[in-house]
């Protein structure tokens, strides 16, 4: 039997347009549009996809950890459906506001106290805060090796075999278990849970653990500032009597500009 | 206890050349330094590393270089190479230590900051010192890039950070500076080393790298499907320019993934982007937006993109590209070879 634990987080919509993007400067942090959706980060998703295309060929157990508010356990239900056995929540108010290395290291001590898996599975980065770290974080706390941004596995032998994806193509790396991975969306399209999954996932329940039963560790970065930067639109609009007309029209433009 | 000090840059080359990331980590680790007065260094892992590497490093601004090479560092490991810099740190003692937001600086810096019990900020724009703390304020996008923060970190040393590709401007290069170059032996355990690097696929690009291209047409999930990135390539052929894409054709499988640019796809400065029927979230422009101009087709007028475009058409790409493309093919002076669709040459080469 393989034990995968999967760390997913619940975020705003990352793709809501900049228009409707406002923040709160005091309270440093995005204000949620009226509307806007709270939903699995995206590359989480596709950690949770990773671990699945393992359950697709393997005995294996999957494990869903979420650090955050009460809400995220709509997110873990959602991983459940798609396929994950179980999830816990881990939630406090001493957790809030914890930066990359808090988090890192609450995520660390709940995949301890929860047992021995043999992989640890996070997104290559979240869809926030895009800090990129917690993955390699939690493997350094664990003492455990850790490939980033993986495109695929495979098991052979106890190992596994992993395609990193790096600038100019892809590096295969073997490595031995237990193992944290971070995940990419070249692991391919997330499977969409049924009606009926979703409906069964809805009434799981989610155990949640807080402060005391998870040690907390101290922030290291500050955030002094967080503003939205101004963009000026200046956008010259090309016209024509038609679409095709418009087109040439444009080439004409960036000849006359140098640019072609 | 000694004291902290110095600014460490964390180089990077290919073959016998300086990587650019490394002269631009070098002159924003200069302006810390300086503003700080301390030393600026820079280190080199890997196997047989070139003299040139280590001199050009000084001439772009480092005062000493470390170099740490051994066969072991022939294959890149985060094992072996964070363990590397864990004694290096152990032996300088640096303020700061910077590294580039690459493929090995995403990996290294956040696995070394926690074995050093230290925090980091990745994907840095900016660095300074600020005058209050003295310490490094680090600026960094967030939120896909609809916002900025930025970080101090004021628990754990050194203070460090990645820095995005292309932010900093390298200084200029003076062959008449002067440096110490300085071996290091780490004394890591080869066996304790996890992981193999078994082999590798490495993305063959015909014509213009997307990178390095001077104009780089993208397109966008408004193109619904493979075919017309065909287009695309015929007016990059016209254009002497390359193709990209933003997320959703890469993971729709319409073109291959290294088309992506992006957060996290490719970092593109090219004198002349044209994006076809994508909308410009901002974690796209998060890889564009360095672009000189900027010019969009998009039937939507309230798309994103046109908020950072210099010239735009709002009508659907199908009516607009063919006439463009074949004006273009009329007007451009800048003929080149028609690329094609890219193909992925699997070489799997066995490393020991
Ligand atoms: C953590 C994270 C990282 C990400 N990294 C990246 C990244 O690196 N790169 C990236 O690109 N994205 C990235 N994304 C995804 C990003 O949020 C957007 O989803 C994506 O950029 C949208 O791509 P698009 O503009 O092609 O599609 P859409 O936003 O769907 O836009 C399509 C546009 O095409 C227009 N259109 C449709 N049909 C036509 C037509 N016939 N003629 C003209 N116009 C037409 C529409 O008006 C629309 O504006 C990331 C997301 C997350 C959460
Ligand atoms: N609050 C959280 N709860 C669960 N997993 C998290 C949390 N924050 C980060 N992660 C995991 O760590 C990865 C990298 O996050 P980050 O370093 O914040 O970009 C994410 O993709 C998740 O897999």
């Amino acid at each position: 039997m393989i034990n995968i634990a999967v760390c997913v987080k619940q975020i705003l919509d990352p793709e809501i347009p900049a228009k409707a993007f406002k923040i709160d400067p005091e309270a440093k942090r995005a204000i949620p549009p009226k509307g806007a959706e709270l939903v699995i980060s995206d590359y989480d998703e596709s950690a949770v996809e990773a671990a699945l295309k393992i359950k697709d060929s393997y005995e294996t157990k999957i494990t869903v950890i979420s650090l955050g508010p009460e809400s995220a356990k709509s997110t873990i239900r959602r991983c459940i459906a798609m396929g994950a056995d179980e999830g816990i929540l881990l939630s406090d108010a001493l957790f809030d506001d914890s930066d990359s290395f808090a988090t890192a290291f609450v995520l660390a001590e709940a995949i301890k106290k929860l047992g021995d898996f043999d992989f640890i599975l996070c997104g290559r980065q979240e869809g926030d805060w895009d800090a990129g770290q917690v993955g390699s974080g939690i493997a350094e706390l664990l003492g455990i090796p850790s490939v980033t941004m993986i495109g695929k596995i495979e098991l052979k032998n106890e190992k596994a075999i992993v395609e990193r994806v790096i600038s100019d193509g892809r590096e295969i790396v073997e490595i031995p278990l237990p193992a944290l991975l971070t995940v990419g969306s070249e692991i391919g399209e997330a499977r969409y849970p049924s009606l009926r999954r979703i409906r069964d996932a809805s009434k799981v329940e989610i155990p949640t653990w807080n402060a005391e039963n998870i040690a907390v560790a101290k922030s290291r970065n500050k955030m002094l500032t967080l503003f939205v930067p101004t963009r000026e639109g200046r956008c010259e609009f090309i016209q024509g009597e038609n679409p095709e007309e418009a087109g040439s029209n444009l080439a004409v433009k960036l000849r006359q500009a140098k640019l072609i | 206890m000694t004291e902290r000090k110095g600014v460490v840059i964390v180089g990077e080359f290919s073959d016998a050349n300086l990587a650019p990331i490394s002269s631009e980590l070098l002159a924003i680790g200069r302006k810390l330094a300086d503003e700080s007065g301390q030393e600026l260094s820079a280190v080199f892992i890997g196997n047989e590393i070139s003299d040139q590497v280590t001199n050009e490093a000084i001439f772009f601004g480092a005062e000493r270089v470390y170099v740490i090479d051994a066969p072991l560092f022939k294959d890149y490991l985060n094992d072996s190479y964070v363990g590397a810099l864990e004694q290096l740190d152990k032996e300088i003692m640096p303020e700061t230590l910077l590294l580039g937001h690459t493929s090995l600086g995403r990996d290294v810096a956040p696995r070394l900051a926690f074995r050093l019990d230290t925090g980091v900020t990745l994907d840095c724009i900016d660095l300074s010192i600020d005058a209050e703390t003295k310490l490094v304020e680090k600026t960094k996008p967030v939120y896909g890039g609809n916002a900025i923060a930025k970080y101090i970190c004021e628990e754990g040393r050194p203070q460090m950070a990645t820095v995005r590709a292309k932010a900093v401007s390298p200084l200029g290069r003076d062959a008449s500076r002067s440096g110490e170059i300085v071996a290091f032996d780490p004394g890591l355990d080869e066996v304790a080393m996890r992981g193999k690097v078994v082999g590798r696929v490495k993305e063959e690009v015909a014509g213009v790298k997307l990178e390095d291209a001077d104009v780089v047409i993208c397109g966008g999930r408004g193109l619904v499907g493979p075919e017309p990135f065909e287009k695309l390539h015929e007016l990059a052929g016209i254009l002497n320019g390359a193709v990209g894409a933003t997320r959703h054709p890469c993971d729709a499988g319409w073109c291959p993934y290294h088309y992506q640019i992006g957060l996290t796809g490719k970092l593109i400065s090219p004198s002349l982007y044209i994006g076809i029927a994508l909308s410009g979230s901002s974690q796209h422009q998060a890889g564009m937006s360095g672009s000189k101009i900027i010019v969009a087709i998009n039937n939507d007028p309230e798309a994103n993109i046109f908020g950072i475009a210099h010239y735009g058409v709002v009508a659907d790409y199908q009516k607009v590209l063919p006439s463009f493309i074949e004006k273009c093919g009329e007007l451009s002076s800048k003929k080149g070879p028609d690329i094609g669709i890219e193909i992925q040459k699997e070489g799997r080469s066995q490393n020991e």
